[in-house]
């Protein structure tokens, strides 16, 4: 256990970034999640899926701070050798700044800017000047604003949609859109990425590349990664562990094969003969 | 032709100074849609400051350029911090509550504004220092153009060139952009949208209080009421030209200002208001969104 370490780790031997603990969302009379551990193993990807309506999102927006959690804990531990930081209540932005990211099932980009100012906004919350810096323009400032840019381009480069960088993001084709999305959520430096259906209405080639890119972004951005997802090839492929939801419930966790002969997780997609 | 110039000088001198205040409502418009009521007020108590720190500082013995720059920019410094005062505490506590309660907060706001100056300085009308310093060197267009004209339009332009930088390429202003398109998803990339929402407040007040700098020194006479018409006034251009949009303000407030000037001079000064809000009426039947506005497709 590290110093001053105020969430111990999980014992068994797992190193763990992220630990969702008895996750509750209840909206009105609806429970829409119901006590859900969840936890997300260093440099791994994990993948939630579930029938339509069973939580996933909702638990996203629970984790990312959209929502506050009626009852649950999430925590973070950043590295080895810092401190464990709850996650509970913090504002949406603040989460990011600890090192969660996310991207959406419907496409959000702010589709007026550019596709390099996009990936700028990402990068807001690793820069410091306020507006006092913008006004007078100081050298910082300017230092600041440039390196920013920079490392913005280098992304762009490395995912290839540099040669867009002044096209409005709202101009890009389908599947630029959804990997500018990732490349913006990549630019808040996150130590873990929340992808939700990244998948959804790509074509089968576009699938694989996708499927690539995820493997190269956990390799190259060493981040953890969690995953909605309902394209099970691509799920089967890519993660190492899987959660599935029913009903807002956790009904079963472990590696792909598992899953794949669950009967509780047959009988929740196909229902009951 | 003399007359129809002077008339159209003085109705871009007019529309500039509308056009500074519009600019305020249609930044804070653009990002939390809040119609801030309040933005009338502190171009009064910008116009109020910068009496008050004239007669301070001209009692130091300081004139011409110097003061009326310094006046400026106490001016702007103060009203910039009430623009941040009146978001904290009138505003802020209802964000995320129905769009209403922050468009009462505000008319109430408006009222303590007025009533505080009124109480604190005088409900009269107060005189305005002639703070424009002679230029010699404007004698050959002279017949066109007065010093404080030339002072508001040498003022306004260098404030929209800035802020049109500001918006266009610091990260702060990168971050109004995102936080007006989509402020959810601001926040999830790590923008701190309170600070973003309070810079958006200071800007729009610094530029209303430069507003209230001109109108004193183009006027010679400021009062505690004198906000509500100009804020009307300004709300009214910031409509006009589509509202949230930063051209759109400019372009209606310089509607604005032309109309009422040749309202008053073809028509009579009388008709002046009259036409500004005719004006607006029309627009507002034919092309609702505004001038620069994008029309709202509604998804089905």
């Amino acid at each position: 256990m590290s110093p001053a370490d105020q969430y111990p780790r999980p014992k068994g031997g797992h190193d763990l970034i992220l630990n969702a603990i008895g996750m509750s969302m209840v909206f009105g009379g609806l429970v829409a999640l119901n006590g859900v551990n969840l936890s997300i193993e260093r440099d791994s990807v994990t993948a939630l899926i579930g029938p339509n309506g069973s939580g996933k999102t909702t638990f996203f927006n629970c984790v990312t701070g959209i929502y506050k959690p009626t009852r649950g804990d999430v925590i973070l531990y950043p590295a080895a050798n810092l401190p464990s930081i709850s996650l509970k209540g913090l504002p949406a932005d603040v989460i990011t700044q600890r090192g969660l990211a996310r991207t959406f099932q419907n496409i959000r980009l702010f589709n007026n800017l550019t596709v390099l100012e996009n990936v700028l906004i990402g990068r807001h919350c690793r820069m410091e000047a306020g507006l006092w810096g913008a006004l007078t323009r100081n050298k910082k400032t300017r230092a600041e604003e440039a390196a920013g840019i920079e490392y913005s381009f280098d992304l762009l480069v490395t995912y290839g949609l540099d040669a867009m960088a002044n096209e409005l993001a709202k101009n890009l084709p389908y599947g630029d859109q959804r990997r500018l999305e990732i490349v913006r959520a990549l630019a808040t430096e996150p130590k873990v990425l929340l992808l939700d259906e990244p998948a959804a209405g790509l074509n089968i080639s576009e699938t694989a590349a996708l499927r690539d890119l995820i493997t190269h972004i956990r390799e190259r951005e060493k981040v953890s990664i969690l995953l909605i997802e309902h394209d099970m090839s691509l799920v089967m492929n890519v993660s190492k562990k899987i959660y599935v939801f029913d009903y807002g419930r956790l009904i079963a966790e472990g590696p792909p094969e598992e899953i794949q002969r669950d009967p509780k997780v047959i009988k929740a997609y196909l229902g009951e003969d | 032709m003399t007359y129809f110039l002077d008339l159209f000088m003085s109705g871009l001198t007019r529309g500039s100074i509308y056009a500074l205040i519009a600019l305020g409502y249609t930044m804070v418009y653009g990002i939390i849609a809040l119609i801030n009521f309040a933005h009338g007020e502190i171009y009064m108590i910008g116009a109020f400051t910068a009496l008050l720190a004239s007669m301070v500082l001209s009692a130091q013995g300081m004139s011409g350029w110097g003061l009326l720059l310094s006046v400026a920019v106490i001016a702007a410094i103060y009203a910039g911090m009430y623009g941040w005062t009146v978001e904290r505490i009138a505003y802020r506590p209802l964000r995320g509550s129905s769009r209403l309660a922050p468009l009462i907060s505000a008319i109430g706001m408006s009222f303590f504004l007025q009533n505080y100056v009124q109480l604190a300085q005088t409900s009269n009308f107060v005189l305005f220092p002639d703070l424009i310093p002679q230029m010699p060197f404007l004698k050959p267009i002279a017949g066109y153009l007065n010093r404080t004209q030339v002072i508001i339009l040498l003022f306004t332009t260098l404030s929209m060139v800035a802020l049109t930088l500001f918006i266009k390429f610091t990260k702060m202003g990168m971050a109004m952009r995102a936080v007006a398109q989509d402020m959810t998803m601001a926040r999830l990339s790590g923008v701190n949208i309170d600070r973003v929402i309070s810079s958006t407040f200071i800007i729009g007040s610094v530029l209303a209080a430069l507003g209230g700098v001109l109108i004193g020194c183009s006027m010679r006479q400021i009062y505690f009421y004198m906000g509500f018409l100009a804020g009307m006034k300004a709300f009214t251009a910031a409509v006009l030209g589509g509202i949230g949009s930063i051209p759109g303000a400019v372009i209606g407030a310089l509607i604005l200002g032309f109309a009422e000037s040749f309202a008053a001079g073809y028509i009579s000064s009388s008709y002046r208001d009259v036409v500004a809000f005719i004006i607006l009426i029309i627009i507002l039947i034919f092309r609702p969104e505004g001038i620069m506005g994008q029309a709202q497709t509604q998804k089905v």
